[in-house]
């Protein structure tokens, strides 16, 4: 386990004179949960965005798993093992639970140029559906049509998806989003439970949540990473205080 | 797919309003058979009532309800609003006149060239509109629609503007039994309920599931590893295929062929009769074109400006209506969601 | 050679600026309230029956055309708060549906006001007759009006777009409508201005055209896909973009279908060049626009999707 699943090299982004990242780099080796936290706009849903492959870099570079995937798109990355949670809910409200998850199987199962066999009626893709609805506590709901899902399932719903693409890391955008205290509390115990068979990158306002949760912490600050390190010594940085309690003299 | 629309807006929210319920629920299949049984006693019925043009209008009108079936898959399942639809039935139609003229006459065979050249048309037309979404994929479709239609005007060797006139209808394998205006019917039917079967496959299959999910949120497909592209490419080849064995028996019906069949109007046409009939519903379409042929019928015996009165019931159905005559068929049954 | 080559080239100068007339509006149309509006064609029809009726009851032109002008203000405005007012929010199937039915009424009507078969306007004594150009050469002074008129109102439009509060808001508008009306902009009194204005436009090039064109039911949408055509080429929203695409289609079009067959008679036979010529000819501006797309699938100066 020398070489780190995902290795970011000097990634930058700039939107017209704003660099909204601005030189990352970070390293996050395989079975790490990797958080990523900072303040409103230091650029966390941008660098998701890069990673995830939705959004193209200036420059720099991604490389996953051996291999780099910076010129690669979404779904190209995607069938390479990258899966991602999006921070506003992003599900097929129309099909149902079962559906949705199977949508996501069937994409890296053999091709969908196929015209005449009822998708809906596939053993296989629905038997790896289960196990992910399984997974996230959503087996019950697998008949309920998507958008009739409250906010918190919805959430579960999120991350059934990414794991039914079959990923290896799995990239999730502030998945507490929105959540009430007894959802949350849900989805932070799920998300250690993935954490033991899943290299995660996870985004998050929740301190309590991340600090629980993380392997490593890096902090972004106006697209750049102020400090790595075990949540222990990140939360007693003293440039991570001042970013946080905005205390420019200290940071400076 | 722009980066802050992947990013930001909750695509589900937005987009297809009212949610049909179940995929072909036992209503529809209901409709489906009454429609089809019905065009299939009709003959006898024309023949008991003494009234044989009954047929060749009801061949008509079958020839618009193929090509607007083909319509929906685009329109209803892909979200993809094709304004050029008529452009492909043109293609068919010109192939039989054409291959006719150099005296290739069996339907069979006008059929595959039909085919094979909407499908290179949809491919390459196809490929540079779905680059784009929205008014622009509009306008796009629509001016290479147009631009078909230029084309055959302009062509004077067969006809140009005023068209060419068919010495015959197609042979099937060497005899000429389509001659026949009742086996057309037939053949027509039975190619209408094939094309009918074969959607409602095509859509419950694992490709149509693809362009269903693309239509509700394309970020969250390609998020799952889809390109959409490909899918919706795909589909747009197989509308303008089965658009132009439509045209094929529209050639063979009117025994004559001239740009007017691929003017914007006509796809205009096509729209409505998909919208009216109930989007994303196969049969709805079909509905949708016997309704409006016989409506345009109607109208045109009634004043010579019957296309005021359609304008007028257009607006009207999209300012207070929605949902087609297959949402109105539901609230009347009072089944279903608004 | 030469001498035919300068005439074509201004009748598609000519031609271009009657497009751009027509887009100018529309793209604002499309790009600003996101509708798009399949009737503005129909717009220029009304505008040269307009012209048509009242110099006929005026007898003079002039007077004919500086009634017609607000006369298809008023009616733009009009149609706005009957119709398009209630499809902003609608899904872009609704307002093709919509407007498509409103071409088939106003089609109609025109052919029930005025009956079905055209009408022709006289051209004004005051701009009759030809200029010379360079030798014997002569050019229509009503051409040569519709070009300066044309200009004339591209640089009007370029200082209200570029100068004026409305304009700003207009350029807000079309790269970011939503922001616009988080300002506290009055936005449905913006959206009509602009549609009256793009209505007024595209009757003012119907009622320029009306005395060498003649006027019938139907005439707005040839235009109108020409229009399309434009739009696409130069970028929704952008009325830059839609001047220099429309002088860029009226060039190639008329161009093409006279030097298409002569350039293709070098590399053929006199006749099979002439039916070539003339089959591809009126293909060449939708290959010009697919090659655009091609290339810049936002046209040449998309005034959206920059920050996309």
């Amino acid at each position: 386990m020398n070489t780190p699943l995902l290795s970011i090299q000097d990634l930058r982004k700039s939107f017209g004179a704003l660099k909204v990242t601005d030189g990352v780099t970070l390293d996050v080796p395989a079975g790490e949960l990797h958080a990523v936290i900072g303040p409103n706009g230091a650029g966390k849903t941008t660098l998701i965005h890069q990673l995830s492959g939705s959004l193209a870099s200036d420059s720099g570079t991604i490389h996953f798993d051996g291999d780099e995937v910076s010129r690669l798109t979404m779904p190209e990355r995607v069938r390479r093992g990258m899966a991602r949670s999006f921070q506003i809910t992003s599900i097929l409200s129309g099909f149902t639970v079962l559906e949705n998850a199977a949508m996501a199987v069937q994409a890296r199962s053999g091709s969908s140029f196929r015209f005449f066999g009822r998708a809906g009626a596939e053993r296989r893709l629905n038997d790896e559906a289960m196990a992910a609805l399984d997974r996230v506590g959503l087996v019950d709901r697998a008949e309920r049509r998507a958008g009739s899902l409250s906010h918190g399932e919805k959430r579960q719903l999120e991350m059934a998806i990414a794991l039914a693409t079959g990923p290896k890391l799995l990239l999730l955008d502030e998945p507490l989003a929105g959540t009430g205290h007894e959802e949350s509390a849900a989805l932070v115990a799920l998300i250690a439970a993935l954490k033991e068979t899943h290299t995660i990158v996870l985004i998050e306002h929740d301190m309590e949540a991340v600090f629980q949760l993380a392997d490593r912490v890096s902090v972004l600050v106006y697209g750049r990473v102020i400090a790595t390190g075990t949540p222990e010594a990140v939360r007693n940085d003293p440039q991570v205080r001042a970013a946080y309690l905005g205390d420019e003299t200290e940071a400076a | 797919m722009s980066a802050s629309e992947a990013a930001g807006r909750p695509v589900d929210q937005v987009q297809t309003p009212a949610k049909r319920g179940r995929l072909f629920g036992p209503g529809r299949r209901l409709a489906a058979i009454v429609i089809f049984a019905a065009l299939a006693l009709l003959p006898l019925v024309a023949n008991l009532i003494g009234d044989p043009f009954l047929v060749v209008t009801a061949t008509r009108i079958m020839v618009f309800a193929l090509a607007a079936l083909s319509l929906d898959l685009l329109i209803g399942f892909g979200a993809m609003v094709s304004f050029g639809h008529a452009a492909f039935l043109g293609i068919g139609a010109y192939a039989v006149a054409i291959l006719a003229s150099h005296g290739v006459e069996d339907i069979l065979v006008q059929t595959v060239v039909a085919v094979a050249a909407a499908s290179l048309f949809a491919f390459v037309t196809g490929a540079i509109s779905l680059k784009t979404k929205g008014v622009y994929f509009i306008m796009i479709t629509l001016a290479f629609g147009q631009m078909a239609y230029f084309f055959m005007v302009s062509l004077s060797a067969y006809g140009g503007d005023d068209g060419i006139t068919l010495d015959r209808r197609s042979t099937l394998l060497g005899s000429r039994l389509l001659s026949d205006d009742i086996a057309l019917f037939y053949a027509l039917l039975a190619v209408l309920v094939l094309a009918y079967l074969g959607l409602t496959r095509l859509i419950g299959s694992r490709f149509g599931r693809v362009i269903r999910g693309t239509r509700e949120n394309p970020a969250r497909m390609q998020a799952i590893g889809f390109e959409p592209f490909r899918f919706q490419l795909t589909a747009y080849v197989i509308a303008g295929a089965i658009a132009a064995v439509a045209g094929v028996f529209l050639a063979n019906q009117a025994e004559f062929v001239s740009p007017a069949y691929m003017s914007w109007q006509r796809s205009g046409e096509l729209i409505v009769m998909v919208v009216v009939g109930g989007m994303g519903t196969l049969i709805g379409p079909v509905a949708g074109a016997i309704a409006f042929l016989l409506l345009e019928d109607w109208l045109a015996a009634f004043s010579e400006h019957w296309k005021l009165g359609l304008g007028v019931l257009l607006i009207l159905l999209v300012l207070f209506g929605r949902g087609g005559l297959a949402g109105l068929a539901r609230r009347l049954t009072g089944g279903g969601r608004a | 050679m030469f001498n035919l080559f300068l005439l074509q080239a201004l009748n598609g100068v000519q031609f271009g600026i009657l497009l751009f007339l027509v887009a100018a509006g529309l793209t604002l149309i499309f790009g600003v309230m996101d509708l798009i509006n399949l009737a503005h064609g129909v717009l220029y029809m009304v505008g040269a029956y307009f012209v048509a009726a009242f110099t006929a009851a005026t007898g003079d032109f002039f007077v004919g055309l500086a009634i017609a002008l607000p006369a298809a203000l008023a009616f733009g405005i009009l149609l706005e708060v009957l119709i398009f007012r209630h499809l902003y929010d609608r899904d872009h199937l609704d307002q093709v549906l919509a407007t498509f039915g409103l071409i088939l009424i106003l089609n109609e009507a025109v052919k029930i006001i005025w009956g079905a078969a055209p009408m022709s306007v006289p051209v004004p004594d005051a701009l009759s007759g030809s200029i010379p150009l360079i030798g014997f050469l002569r050019y229509p002074v009503f051409r040569v009006a519709i070009i300066a008129a044309g200009l004339f109102t591209a640089v009007g439009l370029w200082l209200l777009v570029n100068h004026t509060r409305i304009g700003m808001l207009l350029r807000a508008g079309a790269s970011n409508a939503p922001m616009v009306s988080a300002l506290g902009v009055d936005i449905r009194r913006l959206f009509m201005v602009i549609f009256g204005l793009g209505a007024m436009l595209a009757a003012f090039a119907g009622a320029m055209i009306a005395p060498i064109l003649s006027v019938e039911p139907g005439m707005g949408d040839q235009i109108l896909i020409l229009t399309f055509v434009v739009i696409v080429i130069g970028g929704v929203g952008s009325v830059r973009g839609a001047f220099v695409a429309a002088i860029l289609v009226g060039l190639v079009d008329t161009l093409g279908r006279t030097f298409g067959p002569i350039l293709l008679g070098q590399i053929m036979d006199a006749s099979a060049a002439s039916q070539t010529g003339r089959t591809i000819a009126p293909m060449l501006i939708y290959i010009l626009m697919a090659a655009v797309l091609f290339f810049r699938p936002t046209g040449l100066f998309p005034a959206r999707g920059a920050a996309a």
